[in-house]
């Protein structure tokens, strides 16, 4: 059966919205993605009718809320092929994620028992060179903080990695190799197994940021061979104010806490305390029950129509807009020119005239964009440029849609040109 | 699609500026330089005042960035060159209310002449630091150039994020 798009849009309430007059054109999904109704009702739906704090009321909405809560890790567990739902940690977001790791690494030179965490001159950490700050700048602090190197991995000129420099830069000194899934500024797919492959041969251990990928590729932790993968709620459909850190259970029991507080104790006395065992070890204090609810009915809804379907519905999106784009008078594509290990994502420059005039006159015309350097600032100074106006498709994105996309920016081009 | 529409906040007036901007290229000759940027969308000026006898005698400036931020520096020059310093800052207080008004302040066409063309900014608080970004690299450099130095510099630093 041929993706029923417009099914899918009838489930997007904000998609009935106008801007300026104009039938709403939402191409910032790689932002943040819109929300089903399920989803929407499902935080609502907790909040009306099951709610208390988790793991703490004994009371009968505290065991609705619980249940519900640790559902949703279950869920979680699920769409991410983990072998045990206790290595599913629920996060403020992506980035607290990630941060949660350095930090705990960084804790790891204080912790007995924690010795393969420690980092130290010598030692070196890795990223690319496509990474989002919030992939960039948490291991850029931990370099600083231990003394160790930070190393990248570079970008040829297509606006993909240089892989013959992968078994350079991973080596034997390599403590950390932590990599984007796919680039939110460029769109390319980076060769996981290969990369976590290489870390393993080293003794590193490996980190993937599938903030990008979660919404468009189906994740398998096994088949990633990585050691820890994190995503976001908001860009999977689901709410914001929940992210998702999983790790190899023997990993996170061997890691010292990175926040202290509430539900993440064993024992607390006035001279010492122990920890709970992970997950509950990474989750201090309440959490985001209503949006870890939701974060579960977001999956519910992707797996309902099927990601490998949202896969090669967007794959024809991206395909005919890689066709289109370069139609449009001085517009330049920045990152791979082709679809193949490609997601839907395009960044693109139009002679003349700066990204946030092209925003700008873009949502006058109802299409909602991204301008600026996507929080991946080194991409940019990369390809030499101060900004770039980002597209980016999600599972309601239309071929018509695009082409409205093309139409609003030869008018832009006009506009600065005459 | 209307025209004017798509037009409301791209007057003439700013793609003018921005397509022939005036006073930009940097002079030899200065008292104060600055140098600011807008991080969130890479904008960046730096600018170069003379004064003498409390008169703005010349401002230029090299920047890069979107219309709405090289536009409005272009008609900044305009505006304060040749004024006291007291009479520049009361412009330059008034297109800062204009700014963050949100689109709620009527501009006043006999002090603020061309700069006039920016009130649709204001309905966009995400553009309005582009706007505010040369006027407020010429308040610091003046400040500067005046001799009170550090203290108001932060002043004028803390007052263009409040945006």
């Amino acid at each position: 059966m041929s993706y029923d798009v417009e099914r899918v849009r009838k489930d997007f309430p904000i998609l009935q919205r106008e801007i300026h007059g104009h039938p709403l054109v939402y191409l910032d999904s790689a932002n943040s993605a819109q929300k089903p109704q399920v989803v929407i009702d499902a935080e609502a739906d907790l909040y009306a009718h099951h709610y208390a704090n988790v793991a703490r009321a004994v009371h009968t909405l505290g065991s609705e809320a619980t249940n519900a809560y640790e559902s949703a890790r279950d869920t979680v567990a699920r769409f991410l092929r983990a072998p045990s739902r206790d290595e599913v940690v629920f996060t403020k977001n992506i980035s607290e994620a990630l941060n949660l790791l350095a930090y705990s690494f960084s804790n790891a030179t204080t912790t007995p028992g924690a010795e393969r965490f420690r980092i130290g001159p010598g030692d070196e950490i890795v990223v690319t060179e496509m990474e989002h700050h919030s992939n960039l700048v948490p291991w850029q602090l931990l370099a600083e903080r231990t003394g160790a190197t930070f190393r990248w991995i570079p970008l040829d000129d297509d606006g993909r990695l240089v892989t013959a420099a992968i078994d350079e830069v991973i080596n034997e000194r390599t403590k950390i190799v932590s990599f984007v899934y796919q680039s939110n500024a460029l769109g390319t797919i980076n060769p996981v197994a290969r990369i976590t492959a290489r870390a393993r041969e080293v003794g590193a251990l490996s980190i993937v940021d599938a903030a990008q990928a979660a919404p468009h590729l189906p994740l398998d932790v096994q088949a990633m061979g990585a050691d820890f993968v994190a995503f976001t709620g908001h860009k999977v459909y689901g709410p914001t104010g929940v992210g998702v850190l999983w790790g190899r259970y023997d990993l996170l029991a061997a890691m010292p806490p990175f926040l202290g507080g509430g539900e993440m104790i064993e024992t607390v006395d006035m001279s010492e305390t122990t920890f709970a065992p992970p997950p509950h070890r990474f989750e201090a204090g309440t959490p985001a029950i209503a949006q870890v609810v939701a974060l579960a009915a977001a999956i519910d809804w992707l797996e309902g129509i099927g990601l490998p379907e949202i896969g090669r519905h967007e794959h024809e999106l991206v395909e005919h807009a890689l066709e289109v784009l370069p139609t449009v008078e001085g517009l330049h594509i920045v990152g791979p020119k082709t679809a193949e290990d490609r997601g839907a994502t395009i960044s693109f420059v139009l002679d003349g005239v700066h990204p946030h005039d092209v925003a700008q006159l873009l949502d006058e015309q109802g299409i909602a964009v991204r301008a600026g350097h996507h929080c991946a600032r080194p991409v940019c100074v990369r390809y030499g440029v101060s900004a770039t106006t980002r597209a980016s498709f999600g599972a309601y994105t239309t071929i018509a849609e695009i082409d409205s996309l093309v139409m609003g920016l030869t008018r832009v081009g006009e506009m600065f040109r005459r | 699609m209307t025209q004017p529409a798509l037009e409301s906040m791209y007057q003439e007036i700013i793609l003018d500026h921005y397509k022939h901007p005036h006073h930009k290229g940097l002079q030899d000759v200065y008292d104060a330089e600055v140098h600011h940027v807008n991080p969130t969308c890479g904008d960046e000026i730096t600018l170069r005042v003379r004064v003498h006898d409390g008169v703005v005698d010349e401002v230029t400036y090299d920047g890069q960035g979107c219309s709405i931020s090289q536009a409005s520096a272009s008609v900044m020059t305009e505006l304060v060159t040749g004024r006291r310093v007291d009479d520049a800052l009361a412009v330059q207080e008034e297109f800062l209310v204009l700014m963050q008004g949100r689109g709620q302040v009527e501009p006043d066409e006999e002090s603020l002449e061309d700069a006039v063309a920016f009130a649709g900014v204001a309905k966009y608080p995400a553009r309005v630091k582009c706007a505010l970004l040369g006027w407020m690299a010429w308040k610091d450099a003046t400040a500067q150039a005046v001799g009170d130095g550090g203290a108001t510099a932060k002043a004028v630093a803390d007052e263009g994020t409040r945006s």
